[in-house]
């Protein structure tokens, strides 16, 4: 083990939901750490609670007890407000569904992130073009998203996903939605973002040749860690 | 400017559907220019009615008439210094859908009581030395085609006949509120053809038209007529001529409420119908909306986007709305002419339609604004997965 160090720190973390005036527990008690520089795959099946643990450690869902640090921060301690601010600059999304904006070109979509910055119009287009390139899509920059294939779509969200160069990239099904040769694209792009720009991943699976470029799996199953 | 560009691009996502909430807007708020402009003209015609004008009529009422012998009675009341005979003559011109008013009235107090009908001096001399003569406005004259000189039959109704006349004046209007669609001929006409047919209902006056030389002591020359013909065979009543035109319109004055009351009718629901629609778009965006959230924006920035998207449209409606009022005001100023003698768009109705459009859109946003607002990310982002 080189000098990696954890990047993501989950202690104890317990989630449920109310049905009516049921609590749903989803997650119970779940504690493990992410190295920095590891593509991470969870899996399992249908309702256990990826999806959930996944929306935890990117901010965008909170915790019922128990605390994720990700970095130096305390995610779980921030408003709604700093959360937000926080994964504008820290955390990049990849959905199944790409959840690009249908009236914004490919361009526009991944320049969504840096709206939000200091940076001046320049510097941005720098930023969108680079993006761009590593996803092998500048050509097609002008294209609103229904004029483009899922594979490229799903580019385009791994465009945006990394144009503020974050150091956490989590990504839902990333190929649930693709055919085989598009699916490979983008897993190989995701291997290439891990080895060459020292993202960390943490990617919600079911697809076994997707789980096979991770280097770690673990494996959830009815809101517990069945594994480590 | 994302937003704007953001906002403009949602606008026109179902192009139908925009053009269907545009369009229901614009007319909502054409029905409301056109119903304020009504209501609006009532009151000014209310308000333009002179009060420096007093008019005297029987008592009892309307349908009685006063003696020509108090005509000189009246001119000897301190403060009055005009005093004009009229009746109402009701006469019909070809047919009874040709109805415009028609009055029989001594030329000299016409011309010196009414200012705000222009007549060029040699009309009004015309008018004057012409037993048979008539003024005309200028609208009414356009609709029939009438011109100067030309001779024109009314049958005769509450005075029966055919009374055949002469055109000597065309007036213009002082203002542009001025009721320019009246018929107004020479009363010793009326009179001396009385005489001859039917002498029991001659020398008598419908109403006296009487001018004050100052018309904040209108009121006590008014209790001044009234007085002297106190006790005589037929009392009089006098008013200002503006509480005399109120008396008719009292029961119209009704209707006006209630159109008044139609017209924020026809803007709450449109409000609502627009509620649904803004409604039913944010309730399809809410994962494009959660997506967004996730990337960083605020709550505020996915509120900006769904109110401005509401207000955008409601403010295209408005706009659409506003010009359409000046043609559809133009058409029935010239179809509707005996009962609209000027139906002129003031600034307040448009900004009160411009309000109204605004008000739209921002009521009907407020419900999917609070939603896209407050979405919980997790929540909106299920939508889709
Ligand atoms: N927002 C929510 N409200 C209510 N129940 C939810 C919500 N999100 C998830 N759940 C429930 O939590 C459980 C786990 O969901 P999820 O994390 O999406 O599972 P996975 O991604 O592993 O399929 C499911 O039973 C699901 O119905
Ligand atoms: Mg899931």
């Amino acid at each position: 083990m080189t000098a990696h160090s954890d990047i993501v720190t989950i202690r104890n973390v317990t989630k449920s939901y109310r049905r009516g005036n049921q609590p749903v527990p989803v997650l119970e008690d779940i504690s493990f750490a992410i190295q920095s520089g590891e593509f991470l795959a969870l899996m399992g099946p249908s309702g256990s609670g990826k999806s959930t643990l996944l929306n935890l450690i990117a901010g965008i869902d909170k915790v019922d007890s128990g605390s994720i640090t990700i970095g130096d921060c305390e995610i779980t301690t921030l408003s709604e407000t700093e959360l937000a601010r926080w994964r504008a600059v820290n955390v990049g999304f990849v959905f199944q569904f790409y959840n690009l904006i249908p009236v914004l070109t490919a361009y526009e979509n991944v320049e969504l992130p840096l709206l939000l910055t200091r940076l001046s119009r320049r510097e941005r287009r720098e930023h969108v073009e680079t993006a761009l390139e590593i996803v092998r899509l500048a050509d097609r920059m002008d294209h609103r998203p229904s004029q483009l294939s899922g594979g490229q779509q799903q580019r385009v969200a791994i465009a945006r996903a990394i144009v503020t160069d974050p150091a956490i990239l989590v990504a839902d099904e990333p190929t649930g939605d693709l055919d085989r040769v598009s699916a490979g694209e983008i897993l190989s792009l995701m291997d290439h973002l891990v080895l060459d720009f020292h993202k960390t991943i943490i990617m919600v699976t079911h697809d076994p040749r997707a789980a096979e470029k991770a280097h770690v799996i673990r494996h959830l199953e009815k809101g517990l860690l069945t594994d480590g | 400017m994302f937003m704007v560009k953001y906002i403009l691009r949602n606008a026109f996502r179902h192009k139908l559907r925009a053009l269907l909430t545009i369009t229901g807007v614009a007319i909502a708020i054409l029905a409301f220019g056109l119903l304020r402009t009504l209501v609006g003209l009532w009151y000014l015609g209310v308000e333009s009615s002179s009060s420096t004008r007093l008019v005297a009529r029987n008592a009892i009422s309307l349908v009685f008439s006063l003696p020509i012998s108090y005509k000189e009675r009246i001119r000897q009341i301190p403060g009055v210094t005009k005093v004009g005979a009229m009746n109402w003559f009701g006469g019909i011109y070809i047919s009874e859908k040709n109805f415009f008013p028609n009055f029989a009235i001594e030329p000299q107090a016409f011309l010196d009581l009414y200012p705000e009908f222009l007549l060029s001096p040699e009309e009004q001399k015309g008018f004057l030395h012409d037993r048979q003569g008539a003024v005309v406005g200028r609208k009414l004259a356009a609709k029939q085609g009438w011109k100067l000189g030309d001779r024109v039959i009314l049958k005769g109704t509450i005075f029966p006949g055919q009374w055949e006349f002469v055109i000597r004046g065309i007036y213009r209007g002082a203002q542009r509120s001025t009721d320019e669609t009246q018929f107004f001929f020479n009363w010793d006409y009326l009179n001396e053809t009385l005489r001859r047919t039917i002498a029991r209902r001659a020398d008598q006056a419908g109403i006296y038209i009487i001018g004050v030389s100052n018309p904040e002591k209108a009121a006590e020359v008014a209790v001044a007529i009234d007085t002297s013909f106190k006790n005589s065979l037929a009392e009089t009543m006098t008013e200002t001529e503006k509480a005399f035109q109120l008396s008719f319109v009292t029961m119209t004055e009704a209707i006006m409420i209630a159109i008044k009351i139609v017209s924020y009718v026809v803007i709450v629901i449109i409000m609502v119908v627009a509620a649904n629609t803004m409604a039913m778009t944010a309730r399809e965006r809410i994962s494009e909306y959660a997506t967004l959230k996730t990337l960083g924006f605020q709550w505020y920035h996915i509120a900006s986007a769904v109110f401005g998207e509401s207000l955008f449209i409601a403010t295209l409606g408005g706009i659409a709305g506003i010009m359409g009022t000046f043609p559809a005001a133009g058409v029935i100023e010239q179809e509707l002419s005996q009962f609209f003698p000027s139906f002129q768009v003031t600034t307040t109705t448009i900004l009160l339609q411009l309000s109204a459009a605004v008000l739209v859109g921002a009521t009907a946003s407020i419900f999917p604004t609070w939603r896209a607002a407050t979405i919980r990310i997790a929540d909106g982002l299920r939508r889709i997965g």
